[in-house]
């Protein structure tokens, strides 16, 4: 059998079904169909965990998605373990592992639990007043202590070895919720042609009808018109239907994120499943049938494993055949938990005693309770509780019309039912950003003005009878499909025999007539907030729901309060004599439900978390052993080290061969762009500083693009191929910023011009072949093109066949070695590399990687954009001024720079550094300063940019912002670190052939 | 040396290994011509008719004819792609055929490989990582846009009801190929 309190027959489980699963290293037995919280109290098992902050025992208050204390740890191994999983939502299978959390040595015994003793010290905003003395300690002591201690349950140390997914779907009508309001709105909804998604957290569509068991729908058992419904929903081709999937996010224009658990329920699970999918659904109209949820009453000791919600003991009972305990003592607010205790009684549990806080309870409800033999007490409250590990007594007091409380009997009970009313669940809705609106009579937030394309049927809008239900979210689902814009369904009245139970309810802490300082009632369980931190915080000044909220934490845990707000709410109300709706209500944000971290992930992990862009020749330079780097999100060859080399080595071998031989460079992540049109010169004009109308067909030329802020923003050379046609060539990080602000002017400012964009950046493979010898290699591989000095000079580019593949070959240089550019479209990129390096083999061809490619350009002086600039710097700054057309008048940013402080000498200029050791190299970023021995705050003058170690002069080099930098060059500054100053000369910003002799060979 | 070097597919050792999932099946389309055409209203007619197939007006429509396609891009911007045909001839006749226009062609034949995806289950394999809504009404058979998959950029094109066509550019295919993999995995 699976359990001592499993009744025999009755509810939806397959008792011919044992599931075996273990908590707690025990092992147990469910039934298909239990969740872990069913399952462990047929078993006759409450206690699940400890509190977070005193460790009280705890046990199962709910049924569903709000439960506070049943949080549990899942997973046979580590790597398969979640933490704070709700065991009211667990679907046991064969070989479930669980634990308790937040207990030590064991959940029976647990040392924590000490924490009670410190209670006093302990209250709402402790951390912020008890360890203030001495100062020093809280670093050292009290923070890493109060750390260790916080946070519930464990986190698991191997990566999550489970896929998850994330798919983005349409549909005309989403309902959110599958009880009866939702069920009966997608029915109505999906009869129109409309594509609904109906969705719902539980495994089992059906909402609170799966435990109804007297009232009849359209003379049917609520059990059968459930299965029939959903038999008819799943038979249209236009509705999706989504079970284990909680709606747990509203984001703008109707955008929600659904999470639907496909694998935590199944044993053994096919590997190919994700473990959870996100679903991110546009609705063009939602309908929200998210029901209500049971409030707790407050009251002394309330917190005892064997205390928990009427409606939750009813479903334990009607769907799972569980029977909660042996004897009920229940306290009520309402009608429903008569309900409960009938329900509870049939299933064979002695209800003890009713104790009602009204004062004059009547009707059908609580007749028949009576009719049954139920003692029913009026204005009656719970003044404490007994028991250690479960709840064994129950102290009950009269209450005086005057409010006071008088003690007036103990009853002896295992189980202790609470109904406070209940709240309709409007969290999506608030996050919707849609009002709330409080109802007198119902105790209520209720959804008022809507913001996004929604509406609420059902218990979520107020609405708890059941067949007001039904038509509610008939009227809600075929009003969602006419706002679609299909036909409406013709309006379908449903009948229910049943009887309501009514909106009765109570919220705040329940009058106990006990010492405030000395008793404590529980507000929040999961954050162990009482009645008395709340008043505290009152006390202490606190008046605004939210502040109170962020003192004593109330509602701040992974439940985020369901249980608990409105009660905290209507505590601050009674304590502050002010109207509830006016202490206001603090705010819900997603999720409605913690969510893991790997569902957000999706399949961004690994080699799916970024695209890794690679060039043609990629996979060649892996072969040859390259280190690569990051740039933007390409990867490149930082160097290419030989067997034995590091860095430095391979750095000094490959500039060594570019300066003496030749070398070779994949340049293929340079952005480029195509302008082409009549007006073509015009555009480049307009971006650019530079001069183009005087460019001949056949040149290139250096160009720089400034912001409208006269900052340098980009640069790179340019090759004219025609007329009316540019190749342009933009840094690799900066491509698409240069293309998206040429289409801009182009689009909104000059769209009289004929010219047009075209991003050409991954059409060309660049081969970039630098070095004496670079001609050498070349000749013999190309068609149509004369490489000699005096046909093709520096800064040209013909086009013609490189290895019978159509190239544009730029003449240029990077390095300040004699060099060449080779464009050939991409797929050829890798074929006509190799043909390069075949070719140069005889002459020593070197692969160079960036570091060298930095190197050699620093040698020289050129700028890279970004390493140089910083957003902060112009043409001028960086020793580019001569960039800039005089003659022209006007250009992107040319406004900008006549501004007075764009002008001032004292502007960070470009230098170079020449250490006065030349074996120091500088690092990148360190500040420049006159006086290295001012006291700090020193008066910092400009910083490093570039600093590396130059093989070819054999001594450091480095480049350098400083201010006023060009009027200080000869003399000397400092640069301070960590062990000491090191002295620099200010030079000209080029160190090596600063006459260009070796470009024009 | 004149020896035609051998064009690269950035796919090639990827799709070496295609799973067989029929409800949605993976596999690279062959090397064609592409070239970007963009230009003022006058020029597009004329390119229509040099071109063989009319330039869509329609936003997000391509148009085919023989192994000729026009894909609309934009409101001045058509994207023209002719199977097993050179890109240089091509080039040259329509070129030589919008003399006197304004327009701008520009050689894209190594730009993008692409990718088809066909099966029952391909619009919810592509809801992967594309937002749209790939149902007949919405994104219906002829159409194509230029949209995202995952964090790349891709042209996508509907040819049949379970037939769709990605093109993407060159570095971000694996990216997008193994994307789509990974997300069909749930049918292998």
């Amino acid at each position: 059998m699976s359990g001592r309190f499993r009744a025999p027959s009755g509810g939806r489980v397959d008792r011919a079904k044992p599931v075996r699963f273990s908590f707690d290293g025990q092992s147990y037995q469910g039934v298909a169909g239990d969740t872990l919280a069913s399952a462990l109290l047929a078993n006759g098992v409450h206690l699940v965990g400890r509190s977070f902050k005193y460790h009280r025992p705890r046990g199962i208050v709910t049924a569903g998605s709000d439960e506070p204390n049943a949080l549990v740890g899942v997973g046979a191994d580590d790597a398969h373990y979640t933490p704070n999983m709700r065991a009211t939502q667990i679907e046991i299978y064969e070989g479930l592992v669980a634990e308790s959390q937040n207990r030590w040595p064991s959940l029976r015994f647990d040392v924590g639990a000490i924490n009670e003793a410190f209670a006093p010290f302990l209250s709402a905003g402790f951390y912020y007043k008890t360890f203030m003395w001495p100062p020093a300690a809280w670093k050292r002591i009290y923070e890493p202590l109060i750390r260790r201690a916080a946070g519930l349950g464990r986190a698991p140390a191997k990566p999550d070895p489970d896929r998850y997914t994330q798919v983005y779907a349409h549909c005309d009508v989403l309902v959110i919720g599958a009880g009866p309001a939702g069920m009966a709105a997608a029915l109505a909804a999906s009869a129109t042609g409309a594509r609904v998604f109906l969705c719902d957290e539980q495994a089992e569509m059906g909402g609170s009808l799966l435990s109804e068991k007297t009232a009849m729908i359209e003379g049917q058992s609520a059990g059968d018109w459930t299965a029939g419904a959903l038999a008819g929903l799943a038979a249209r081709a236009n509705v999706t239907l989504m079970p284990r999937t909680t709606a747990f996010g509203w984001y703008p224009h109707n955008f929600l994120g659904l999470c639907e658990r496909i694998t935590d329920h199944l044993a053994g699970a096919d590997p190919k499943l994700p473990r959870e999918r996100l679903w991110q659904v546009r609705a063009t109209e939602v309908v929200l049938a998210t029901g209500a949820l049971e409030r707790p009453l407050v009251f002394p000791d309330n917190d005892r494993p064997g205390i928990m919600m009427a409606e939750a003991a009813r479903i334990y009972a009607n769907r799972f055949g569980v029977l909660p305990g042996n004897t009920a003592v229940i306290f009520t607010a309402c009608d429903s938990a008569y309900r409960a205790a009938l329900d509870l009684k049939s299933a064979g549990v002695a209800v003890a005693a009713i104790a009602d806080l009204r004062a004059a309870p009547g009707g059908v409800w609580v007749d028949r309770a009576r009719a049954a033999g139920m003692e029913v007490r009026e204005a009656t409250v719970v003044t404490g509780t007994t028991g250690r590990l479960r709840i064994d007594s129950v102290n009950l007091g009269k209450l005086g019309p005057d409010g006071r409380v008088s003690a007036s009997e103990t009853i002896a009970c295992d189980l202790l039912l609470t109904s406070g009313g209940f709240t309709p669940s409007v969290h999506l809705f608030s996050q919707s950003r849609g009002k709330l609106v409080y109802d007198e009579a119902l105790r209520a937030f209720l959804p008022g003005t809507s913001v996004e394309r929604e509406r609420s049927v059902g218990a979520c809008r107020g609405i708890f009878d059941l067949e007001a239900v039904l038509n509610d979210g008939t009227a809600g689902g075929s009003g969602a499909a006419e706002a679609v814009g299909f036909a409406g369904a013709a309006g379908r009245a449903f009948a229910v025999d049943g009887d309501s139970v009514g909106s009765d309810g109570f919220i705040g802490v329940t009058p106990h007539g006990g010492d405030p300082s000395r008793t404590r009632a529980w507000i929040d369980f999961q954050n162990d907030v009482t009645e008395n931190d709340v008043k505290l915080a009152i006390r202490e000044g606190f008046r605004s729901i939210e502040h109170v909220k962020r003192y004593t934490t109330t509602g701040m845990a992974t439940d985020q309060g369901k249980t608990s707000n409105m009660n905290a709410l209507g505590l601050v109300s009674q304590t502050l004599k002010r109207p509830l709706p006016q202490v206001g209500l603090t705010t819900f944000r997603p999720p409605y439900t913690p969510t893991t971290f790997g569902v957000f992930a999706g399949q961004s992990r690994g080699d799916l978390f970024d695209p890794v862009r690679k060039t043609p020749v990629h996979d060649w330079a892996v072969a040859q052993g390259a280190v690569f780097e990051n740039v933007s999100l390409w990867k490149r060859a930082h160097y290419f080290p030989k067997p034995g080399e590091d860095m430095h080595a391979a750095v000094v071998r490959e500039c060594r061969a570019t300066r003496q031989a030749v070398g070779i460079f994949d340049a293929t992540t340079l952005g480029k762009i195509e302008v082409v049109g009549k007006d073509a010169a015009e555009l480049m004009n307009r971006i650019y500083t530079n001069s183009w109308a005087t460019l001949e067909p056949g040149r290139i030329r250096y160009g720089v693009i400034l912001g409208e802020n006269g900052f340098v923003m980009d640069d790179g050379v340019v090759g004219r191929m025609a007329p009316d046609r540019f190749h342009i060539t933009t840094t690799t990080g900066g491509a698409s910023r240069v293309l998206t602000m040429m289409e801009d002017y182009v689009q909104t400012e000059w769209p009289n011009l004929d010219v047009w964009l075209t991003s050409t950046t991954e059409e060309w493979a660049v081969i970039s072949v630098q070095g004496p010898l670079s001609r050498k290699v070349l000749e013999p591989l190309v068609e149509g093109i004369d490489l000699s000095r005096a046909s093709m000079p520096h800064m040209s580019v013909r086009e013609g066949k490189i290895c019978g593949v159509p190239t544009r070959l730029f003449r240029v240089s990077f390095t300040g070695e004699l060099g060449f550019e080779v464009n050939v479209p991409a797929g050829y990129g890798r074929a006509v590399w190799e043909a390069i390096v075949a070719a140069g083999h005889a002459y020593g061809i070197t692969p160079y990687g960036t570091e060298t490619m930095h190197v050699l350009r620093a040698e020289k002086g050129f700028i890279v954009v970004g390493q140089e600039t910083d957003g902060t710097v112009t043409p001028d700054d960086c020793g580019l001024g001569w960039t800039i057309g005089k003659a022209k008048k006007d250009f992107v940013g040319k406004r900008s720079l006549a501004r007075p402080a764009m002008m001032a000498g004292d502007r960070k200029q470009l230098v170079g550094l020449l250490t006065v050791d030349p074996k120091t190299v500088l690092e990148v970023g360190a500040q420049v300063v006159a006086d290295p021995n001012q006291p700090i705050p020193m008066i910092m003058l400009g910083h490093v940019t570039s600093s590396y170690w130059s093989a070819t002069l054999n001594r450091s080099i480095a480049l350098a912002l400083v201010r006023g930098g060009r009027t200080r060059i000869g003399t000397r500054l400092s640069v301070p670190m960590p062990d000491g100053p090191i002295a620099v000369e200010l030079v000209e910003p080029i160190f090596y052939d600063p006459k260009g002799a070796r470009l024009d060979v | 040396m004149s020896d035609l070097a051998i064009r690269e597919n950035s796919l090639g050792r990827l799709a070496s290994v295609i799973r067989n999932i029929p409800s949605a099946t993976l596999a690279v389309l062959p090397d064609t011509a592409k070239l970007l055409f963009r230009g003022r209203p006058a020029a597009v007619d004329v390119a229509g008719r040099a071109f063989g197939v009319a330039m869509p007006q329609e936003a997000c429509r391509f148009s085919a004819r023989g192994g000729r396609t026009a894909y609309w891009c934009g409101p001045d911007e058509w994207l023209l792609q002719a199977g097993g045909e050179a890109s240089a001839a091509l080039f040259a006749s329509l070129d030589a055929a919008l003399a006197g226009q304004s327009y701008s062609l520009v050689d894209v034949s190594h730009r993008s490989d692409a990718i088809t995806l066909s099966g029952p289950e391909a619009a919810y394999i592509l809801n992967h990582g594309c937002p749209l809504d790939l149902s007949l009404q919405t994104f219906p058979v002829g159409m194509c846009t230029r949209t995202i998959f995952g964090k790349a950029t891709i042209m996508l094109s509907r040819p049949a009801p379970e037939l769709f066509h990605i093109d993407v550019w060159r570095s971000f295919a694996s990216y997008v190929w193994q994307l789509l993999e990974e997300a069909c995995g749930e049918f292998a």
